[in-house]
């Protein structure tokens, strides 16, 4: 009920606010553009679908008549999700997006089923004439984080508890790394992959286990608040926000939250499908435009520390720091990138080593 | 004013069979009525979970893809519930058939031939039994029960897969995702309607649930499964082994459980990923007891399941009910079933305190 309400709500509400603009668009004869999306979790999730979820809200609200939106939650990443993407295109959805790592095989296939229809694969690295794929430079948000833990933590400790180890999550743990050791250059990074991009009660049997080992400072690369649950029950210095803003599970501990802003990239792909501009490519924002965005940090934080991170955050917005610039070693000691250097996104994109201080998951 | 439940002397047959017809119509009726009290659509949902996928065309083969592995696993669960084995652990046969035929189909990469899919059936059912076997030897041997140490199995076989996906077998290609390779062509089940998504393993259900239709109604085999889960006593003193029994229960589900396994991961996966288990083993549980324990009555209860899972999406894309509404659906007929057998097996009876009479 909830749901209907406030989506009825919100279709009206953007309606009447787009309503100056529907003029311009020469889109009766179509009807509204029919957009759906396909969620690995819930939207309840208060993490990674949330904030997908928020982008689909924020479409309808910006292009109001224009679109109607659909989504499926839930989805496994396997054969059920290459139905849901059939059920949705033979429904009339002209533009799908896909928003989680393992659908892309499926994508793949059933987009060449049907060439007019538009898909989009967050996080995907497989691309055809009407497949593209999106991401979100989260690395930059994991820097600033790797800052505040350099300052923070006390045991000089940190873990990371990720989903799996491909080339996404392992550039995160290492810009992690690489921003805590500018500010503690003792300070140690340990990974546990978990195998799944959302289960409450793994996310935080690793995180009490990651306590037990003298961590205080957990950053995670799942979709929900469990592992800060656990570092405000355990007090340790605390965690950070992924995907969205987690403050009101966990007051003390969320130290600041990396918050995905999909809504601008939505009405964007959304757009060019009604103007027929749309083409394939890679997107891959961050920071600098606000598709990767810091929340407010937490008021125990010292005023000398939000300024460090800060700091990093401006450097990666203006372009003077980035992240993965040498000397960078990995985590045997041999030099991996030379002083001066920085990594190519290609690079990035393959990254399948980790940088010294990451102590390598068996 | 108490009541208590009393054993019919005698079930009525028909009932046993009306049950699980009845469970569903309450289930549609009352699922209804409540999704239209929280402000859904009810109506439109139980149009869309129960009755869209049989009336649109387009979503017969995904109903077939679907309710394959539930039936096979289902019938070779309902083979175990006879004998009075509880088999909880299916969904790791399930993984074990699986890892085994994706050692086949691994090994074979690249080599062509008709007789590589046979030999990953082959590897999938023995690799099922065997892992069914571990609960077997423990029950027989030290007496452990056996849903305890079937369903922790479960567990350990998903770390396995994670392991043998993020090391041994990891796609050289994947980007560093745990994955293995897609398999070769020879190893990848074909497609039997042209222009569709249905494989061989849709065929191969119905005959494998009329071939145990048919060992349980016709054989001496059948009979014993039936005589030792029904009656125990007179089947020792007939002269049929429990322990026997209890490792053909555990032999029969686990290989099918396996062979499901197999087909499911040369079929729509073609691969195996850390997402392989999708729990069709703990929904094959349903499905035995919706279908009465009897391989032809599971064939039925196997797509009713199916067509909740598809409507369930459906309705999600069409009327916007909550992913969590296909589930709940799902928990009803279990409940609706499982309720209805104890009225048909008990009758309710009004209990009269004779003490508090006497005082009044």
């Amino acid at each position: 009920m909830m749901k209907f309400n406030r989506r009825n709500v919100l279709v009206l509400g953007g309606a009447a606010a787009a309503l100056p603009l529907v003029g311009g668009r020469a889109l009766a004869q179509d009807g509204p553009l029919k957009v759906g999306f396909m969620y690995i979790g819930t939207i309840n999730d208060n993490g990674w679908n949330y904030a997908h979820n928020q982008g689909r809200i924020y479409l309808e609200e910006q292009l109001g008549d224009a679109v109607e939106t659909t989504y499926v939650e839930n989805v496994p990443e396997g054969p059920d999700s290459e139905r849901v993407l059939r059920e949705l295109a033979q429904s009339g959805h002209k533009l799908i997006f896909a928003t989680s790592f393992g659908y892309g095989d499926y994508v793949l296939k059933v987009a060449q089923q049907f060439p007019d229809v538009k898909f989009e694969h967050a996080t995907g690295y497989q691309r055809s004439d009407n497949v593209a794929t999106y991401n979100a430079r989260f690395y930059e948000g994991r820097a600033v984080c790797g800052t505040i833990a350099g300052h923070m933590s006390k045991t000089g400790k940190g873990g990371y508890i990720g989903s799996f180890p491909i080339p996404e999550v392992v550039m995160g743990i290492n810009a992690f790394a690489l921003a805590a050791r500018k500010v503690n250059p003792d300070f140690t990074m340990t990974p546990v992959y978990i195998s799944t991009w959302n289960d409450p009660a793994r996310e935080a049997d690793a995180a009490r286990a990651m306590v037990d080992q003298g961590i205080d400072i957990i950053a995670q690369h799942t979709d929900g608040p469990a592992a800060l649950q656990v570092a405000e029950e355990r007090g340790i210095v605390g965690g950070f926000g992924q995907g969205a803003d987690m403050s009101a599970f966990a007051p003390n501990a969320q130290l600041t939250s990396i918050i995905d802003n999909w809504g601008p990239h939505y009405v964007e792909a959304a757009q060019a499908v009604i103007d027929g501009t749309w083409t394939s490519g890679d997107r891959w924002p961050g920071l600098k435009e606000g598709e990767v965005q810091i929340g407010a940090y937490n008021e125990k934080i010292p005023e000398d520390v939000v300024a460090a991170a800060e700091a990093v955050k401006n450097g990666q917005i203006d372009g003077s720091l980035h992240i993965f610039t040498g000397p960078i070693n990995d985590h045997t000691g041999a030099e991996r990138v030379a002083a001066g250097e920085t990594m190519t996104d290609e690079q990035l994109l393959t990254m399948d080593w980790y940088v010294e201080g990451v102590i390598p998951p068996a | 004013m108490q009541f208590k439940l009393e054993k019919r002397p005698r079930p009525s047959q028909a009932m046993l069979y009306l049950t699980p017809v009845a469970a569903v119509v309450l289930t549609m009726l009352i699922g209804g009525a409540i999704f239209s009290l929280i402000g859904y659509d009810g109506m439109g949902a139980v149009r869309e979970i129960f009755l869209t996928p049989l009336t649109n065309s387009y979503k017969w083969q995904d109903l077939g893809i679907k309710a394959a592995p539930l039936i096979i696993i289902g019938v070779g669960l309902a083979v175990a519930y006879r004998a009075n084995v509880w088999n909880i652990g299916a969904e790791g046969q399930y993984v074990m058939g699986g890892v085994f035929a994706t050692g086949v189909a691994l090994t074979t990469y690249g080599v062509t031939g008709w007789w590589v899919l046979p030999l990953m059936a082959i590897a999938g059912i023995a690799g099922g039994a065997a892992y069914a076997a571990i609960p077997a030897v423990l029950r027989t041997r030290l007496g452990v029960n056996e849903i305890l140490t079937s369903l922790m199995l479960t567990y350990a076989s998903v770390q396995l897969i994670y392991y043998l996906v993020r090391a041994p077998w990891k796609d050289p290609m994947g980007m560093g995702f745990p994955q293995t390779r897609i398999f070769s062509e020879a190893a990848r089940l074909p497609t039997i309607i042209p222009g569709t998504i249905v494989h061989l393993g849709v065929p191969i259900a119905i005959v494998v649930a009329l071939l145990v239709w048919f060992v349980m109604t016709r054989s001496l085999f059948g009979f014993q499964i039936r005589v030792v889960g029904a009656a125990p006593h007179a089947a020792r003193y007939g002269g049929f082994s429990e322990n026997r029994t209890i490792w053909l229960a555990f032999l029969v589900s686990g290989g099918l459980a396996g062979l499901a396994g197999m087909l499911e991961v040369a079929g729509p996966f073609q691969r195996l990923v850390p997402g392989f288990p999708t729990g069709y083993g703990f929904t094959a549980i349903i499905v035995a007891f919706l279908g009465r324990l009897d391989p032809l009555g599971v064939i039925f209860a196997a797509i009713v399941l199916a067509i909740t899972f598809v409507g369930g999406e459906l309705a999600q894309t069409t009327i916007g009910l909550p992913a969590a509404a296909a589930g709940i659906f799902q928990a009803m007929m279990l409940f609706f079933l499982l309720a209805g057998d104890i009225l048909v097996r008990y009758r309710v009876k009004r209990v009269v305190h004779q003490s508090a009479e006497a005082r009044a």
